[in-house]
């Protein structure tokens, strides 16, 4: 096993400790925003697909890369958008809207 | 490291810093909006940081793809009705694990046609984990997809031997990955064309992923649409580990992490374990006949009329609202909290009870409310409710059963048993509205029907809450 990978298993097991102890104080109230919203997040992989898409190695790697960002894509800013249409509608008691 | 790739990486930890921090603001209504634009800023700084890579060397594509993306994810966000919102939430599921599979996919690639060097062993089962879990992801979320718009039957679709049949593939799929990850090396398996191996790969988890899905019936979607989330974010963490990209580990984490939570908050809310909810094929078609064997009919229950519902709402002094999926179904949210705004007038308490599983989503029923708008101060958890739900006047049971069934509680060979439930057979008086005696999603009778604090008021939601708010005006 490379030194690469363990400093990677390291990143990987603190984000998720880190990832429990936010996302359990998430009131069930936002449950739904919470999840769109991290799915936004998820859309992360887009950064490999942009690398791909443009690294000029032939038609293939183009269209794979153009896939990727096209779902990547929609994932990001369609999850984005439809959390904060969700999130603008929460309101306290006597709020006006 | 040059300045370029230095810049990216000090970038990438910026934005993941903000997801961090964005995800914190969501834990209140106040500040969960900025925290959604916080997380979506930190997104921009990481594609504006890869962009700068210089490995890019043409952008054609890369805008194309950018543009088409981003339509149709605006339209999507823009028309997508709050009660398609699981249906929505699987459909982005599933693009972010095609594209998790498809970086893992170019990677494989890039190895098999030489222009990326010979993987390590670490990169190469990454690659596989990257590709097996974002094919999984996104065929399991389209049939997530289909089952909650009402494409694919909502019933769970069983047959004879699927665990083994299920189990088979599984064994295939792990025994490409060992090919695929040893082969290079050991020159094992020359002869077998390694790239067929792959696409084999991707056919057999596109196929797992339908396979693992269907089972599972409409009022377990919550978790599988939360298990899926979960999926997504580890497919992209899997293709950080491939890419050795720690952004793409961190935010894959984070959503990893995010939808583990959520799941087991589900199975909780249901007392069911996670391996019951997948290979259960809880609420098959019901089956004929109650145990019992004396079929029930409306005679043996107290129906009443919305004059008398109007009555007891408009006098009480503590009210509870219980909504279910069927008031999502008959679209009855904006009727049903004008009937409350009525009552508060009158100077009646109400107060919302949201079972977890109220919707198809963990808080959806929330987001409903939220449409309609019922301010969340007034949306109480049922730990909340419970305790003191003798000191409530009437509780009103709108399109809501198994989670207000007390047989959950009362007996313990009920399927639901150990469900946590609003107990609103503890209250003074409760109002169910239904179209029928017809049981719930668990297949079994609500003995709360006729217990002698209930009534019946039966009929569509919509038009029953009308009827009732027509009579509050009257009082």
């Amino acid at each position: 096993m490379s030194g690469t990978i363990l400093v990677s298993i390291y990143v990987f097991v603190l984000a998720m400790f880190t990832g429990f102890e936010v996302i359990t104080k998430v009131p069930p109230t936002l449950h739904t925003p919470l999840m769109s919203g991290s799915n936004a997040i998820s859309g992360i992989s887009i950064v490999g697909a942009l690398v791909i898409a443009g690294l000029g190695e032939g038609i293939l790697f183009s269209i794979i890369g153009t896939v990727a960002v096209i779902a990547a894509t929609i994932n990001v800013i369609g999850g984005f958008l439809v959390t904060d249409r969700m999130l603008r509608m929460f309101r306290r008691d006597g709020e006006a809207n | 490291m040059g300045t370029i790739e230095l810049t990216i990486q000090l970038a990438y930890l910026l934005s993941a810093v903000l997801f961090i921090l964005g995800l914190k603001r969501l834990s209140s209504p106040a500040t969960a909006r900025a925290g959604n634009r916080l997380a979506a800023f930190a997104m921009l700084i990481a594609i504006a940081a890869t962009l700068l890579d210089e490995s890019i060397l043409s952008y054609e594509w890369i805008i194309a793809g950018v543009i088409i993306g981003a339509l149709i994810g605006t339209v999507m966000a823009r028309l997508v009705k709050m009660t398609e919102m699981p249906q929505m939430v699987a459909v982005f599921n599933g693009f972010g694990g095609l594209a998790s599979g498809l970086v893992a996919a170019a990677e494989f690639l890039r190895f098999q046609l030489g222009t990326a060097p010979t993987p390590s062993l670490d990169a190469a089962v990454a690659v596989m984990a990257g590709t097996l879990i974002g094919a999984v992801t996104f065929s399991g979320s389209l049939v997530a997809f289909g089952k909650l718009q009402g494409i694919v039957t909502e019933r769970p679709v069983t047959y004879p031997m699927q665990q083994v049949v299920n189990g088979l593939i599984f064994l295939a799929i792990v025994a490409a990955m060992v090919l695929l990850v040893v082969a290079p090396d050991s020159g094992a398996g020359s002869g077998v064309p390694l790239d067929l191996v792959y696409y084999g790969l991707w056919v057999g988890a596109l196929l797992l992923g339908v396979l693992l899905v269907i089972p599972i019936g409409g009022a377990d979607m919550p978790v599988v649409v939360s298990l899926l989330n979960s999926y997504s974010g580890l497919a992209a963490a899997a293709a950080g580990f491939a890419l050795n990209n720690n952004v793409l580990i961190i935010s894959g984490a984070l959503v990893g992490a995010s939808g583990l939570i959520l799941t087991r908050i589900m199975c909780k809310a249901m007392n069911r374990s996670l391996a019951n909810v997948i290979f259960g094929a809880f609420g098959q078609a019901p089956k004929a006949g109650t145990e019992s064997g004396e079929k029930r009919t409306k005679a043996d229950v107290n129906s009443v009329q919305a004059e008398d519902v109007a009555m007891l709402l408009a006098y009480a002094t503590r009210v509870v609202i219980v909504p279910g999926y069927g008031l999502a179904v008959a679209q009855a949210q904006h009727k049903l909290r004008e009937l409350a705004d009525q009552l508060e007038a009158r100077g009646v308490e109400v107060r919302y009870a949201i079972h977890p599983v109220a919707g198809r989503m963990p808080g959806h029923m929330n987001v409903l409310l939220a449409e309609a708008n019922v301010p969340y101060t007034q949306l109480y958890e049922i730990e909340d409710v419970n305790p003191d739900i003798q000191s409530v006047d009437a509780c009103l049971v709108v399109g809501a059963n198994d989670t207000v069934n007390p047989a959950a509680r009362d007996d313990p060979d009920s399927p639901i048993a150990g469900m946590p439930i609003v107990e609103v057979d503890r209250a003074k008086h409760c109002v169910v509205l239904k179209r029928s005696l017809s049981p719930g999603f668990a297949g079994i009778d609500n003995e709360l029907f006729y217990a002698r604090n209930s009534m019946m008021y039966f009929g569509d939601a919509a038009d029953s809450i009308v009827k009732i708010l027509e009579e509050v005006k009257q009082l």
